[in-house]
């Protein structure tokens, strides 16, 4: 590709004097052109199928999976007692973890004024969106009478029946449907602008018409855009607290419980963390491949790969510090149980998830990610960030299964080995979040154009332009 | 919306942010009330330079925040206390802390709800009719890599011929006159 990237050396912008964080010679025109054609091209691109055509498979296995367990029960599955939760928990857990990190950039950054998250803050909202929806699928399927999910909900029912509000599972609907409530109209809202270009370049009467409706009409007037501003802010500090909330509320529902290996108080930050982490992992596996295909490099350079290696190196060292802490814990408290927990997690019959978990979330990353020369290496970090995702499912693994197998008493203790139904249903998911990945790539604008243009030098308003310039 | 005749405005395009900054502070100082900007990315100074008023957003969000926590609190406290109530080992029935999650997501979700559907009412969206769609540089890109004034026939100094001569002045790429 002769596309120029920006990487770490092209220091600050001469222009602006801003840390440049896409590449020189990229102009308003340039830069929607780059994003606008992939949606508005009528020749979609062969791989696109090729990718669209495997996640789809992937989409139908869950499929399967799912009507064998709706026909079945959830007794097709490895949970029993003491293994009650299993992978379906795992995997809602990681799921939801992952959705963290698009809220973190499209609000946190966006607060913080990081102009870099810019160019990857809509893929990444995205993603959130498509990992709440698998992440949602697993605690109603786990219920095993899904169909009575709606049982959660403070509605009228004719048996006089109400949910009891003193249960961190019903906090967890809250917060979980909050959640993708509000990241979904976070999604949109941003996206409005650039829908309303699209609505602009389309060619066919079709595109027009349905960009033209979901744009609400936009013809970025300044009088909107102030308000839109004013929106987009709000939107952001209200996003911060929620997406700190959930996985907080989440870390509850283990913390609540009186299990030895659950019931600590390093459960909210340590998990918020272990999201950011893994979200900013699958941000990565998300961006470099999509960069190289659609060659974005322009938009998505190397200084974006950095500072998110930067993230997960900081957020990894948190994960890190829960860890310790809870091993801190477990001699600390002088507690018998919680003591042979730990003793149990690392040297137990699943100690090996135990170190893998180690290996994989702190030995490997947090000694790597220091050298800029790996942070910047595309390869490694697109490797290095399944090795995180690996790592962080098995964190969720290790919490889980290995504190539920043995607890107390050792009459009740037991083993927990997954079925082939369990794995379906585990990649099953990854595939649909795929599949649902693959058309928003398709059909919607994946970075949002106007924020771009923000970036760009000549979008500044230069002090010699005007007879006073108020600021 | 009921079909009028005649002119919207009249819609001067400019090469570059700075240009429309400085062409609309000075219609601005000429007194020009009924005018707007179309840029395809949010410019500050273009809101300060035609001195937009400041918006409600804060304050719509602010209200259903506050009515969604009450809400979601109320609700709460009702099924707990005297539509549902269990007794749980003798814990009261009115855990009001256990009640602050919930009641929490909602402020979150009522304010957020708010601020995005409360910004677009402000703004008067949905619009999918709107004359300037009828302006051809209009369409071609005040979404994309245009700058657009826009001095609107409402105003009471709008006059056709002497507000184009006007908008020449402030040295644009082009005059175009816009049609309802």
């Amino acid at each position: 590709m002769a596309t120029r990237e920006v990487n770490i050396h092209d220091r600050r912008d001469p222009a602006t004097g801003e840390f440049r964080v896409i590449a020189p010679g990229e102009s308003f025109l340039s830069v929607t052109e780059k994003v606008s054609r992939i949606v508005l091209t009528p020749h979609t691109p062969l791989g696109w199928f090729g990718f669209f055509a495997v996640a789809g498979a992937g989409a139908t296995m869950l499929m399967v999976a799912l009507t064998w367990l709706f026909l079945k029960g959830v007794g097709i599955w490895a949970i029993t007692q003491p293994v009650a939760w299993g992978f379906a928990i795992i995997n809602f857990v990681w799921w939801i973890g992952i959705g963290h990190a698009g809220t973190l950039i499209s609000a946190i950054l966006l607060l913080f004024k990081q102009g870099w998250r810019n160019s990857i803050s809509r893929f990444a909202e995205a993603m959130t969106i498509f990992a709440v929806i698998c992440a949602a699928m697993f605690p109603v399927i786990h219920v095993g009478r899904p169909w009575l999910g709606y049982w959660l909900l403070p509605l009228p029912l004719t048996m006089d029946y109400w949910p009891q509000f003193r249960s961190p599972l019903m906090w967890d609907t809250f917060a979980v449907s909050t959640y993708a409530t509000i990241s979904v109209v976070f999604w949109y809202i941003g996206m409005i602008p650039d829908l309303g270009t699209l609505r602009d370049r389309a060619q066919s009467k079709f595109a027009q018409y349905i960009y033209g409706i979901l744009s609400v009409g936009w013809r970025g007037s300044v009088r909107h855009w102030v308000s839109y501003e004013t929106a987009s802010l709000l939107l952001a500090g209200l996003a911060t607290p929620l997406v700190l909330s959930v996985h907080t509320v989440i870390s509850f529902d283990f913390a609540v419980a009186v299990l030895p290996g659950w019931h600590t108080t390093i459960f909210p930050p340590y998990f918020v963390a272990g999201a950011i982490y893994s979200g900013f992992a699958m941000v990565l596996t998300l961006a470099i491949p999509l960069r190289k295909f659609y060659h974005l490099e322009a938009l998505v350079t190397e200084r974006h790969i950095d500072n998110m290696g930067k993230i997960m190196l900081v957020t990894g060292f948190i994960v890190a510090y829960g860890y310790g802490m809870e091993a801190f814990m477990a001699w600390y408290s002088a507690d018998h149980w919680e003591a042979f927990t730990f003793w149990n997690r690392a040297f137990g019959p699943m100690g090996w998830s135990y170190w893998l978990l180690l290996t994989l979330n702190l030995f490997i990353p947090l000694t790597t990610l220091w050298v800029r020369k790996l942070r910047t290496n595309i390869l490694y970090m697109f490797i290095l960030s399944i090795i995180v995702n690996t790592g962080m499912w098995f964190e969720r693994f290790v919490i889980i299964v290995t504190s539920l197998t043995r607890d107390f008493l050792p009459s009740a203790w037991g083993t927990y080995r997954a079925t082939k139904w369990d794995y379906m249903t585990l990649f099953g998911s990854l595939a649909l979040f795929t599949f649902l990945f693959l058309l928003f790539v398709r059909f919607l604008p994946m970075m949002p154009m106007n924020e771009i243009r923000m970036l760009l030098p000549a979008s500044k308003v230069r002090a010699k332009a005007g007879p006073e310039v108020t600021k | 919306m009921p079909p009028r005749e005649g002119t919207y405005g009249l819609l001067a395009e400019f090469k570059t942010p700075g240009d429309l900054v400085r062409a609309a502070r000075q219609a601005h100082q000429d007194g020009w009330r009924r005018l707007d900007c179309y840029t395809p990315y949010p410019i500050e100074e273009a809101a300060e330079a035609i001195d937009v008023p400041r918006n409600k957003v804060p304050l719509v969000t602010l209200i259903g925040g506050l009515l969604g926590g009450a809400a979601m609190f109320a609700l709460e406290t009702w099924i707990s206390v005297i539509a549902f109530p269990i007794d749980v080992a003798g814990r009261p029935t009115y855990s009001w802390p256990a009640f602050l999650v919930p009641a929490y997501e909602w402020t979150i979700l009522w304010a957020g709800l708010s601020a995005a559907f409360g910004m677009l009412a402000l703004n008067g969206l949905p619009a999918l009719y709107h004359p300037l769609f009828n302006a051809p540089s209009f369409r071609s890109g005040a979404t994309t890599d245009k700058f657009f004034l826009c001095l609107e026939a409402l105003d009471p100094k709008f006059d056709l011929a002497e507000s184009r001569a006007y908008l020449e002045g402030l040295q644009p790429l082009s005059v175009e006159e816009v049609e309802y």
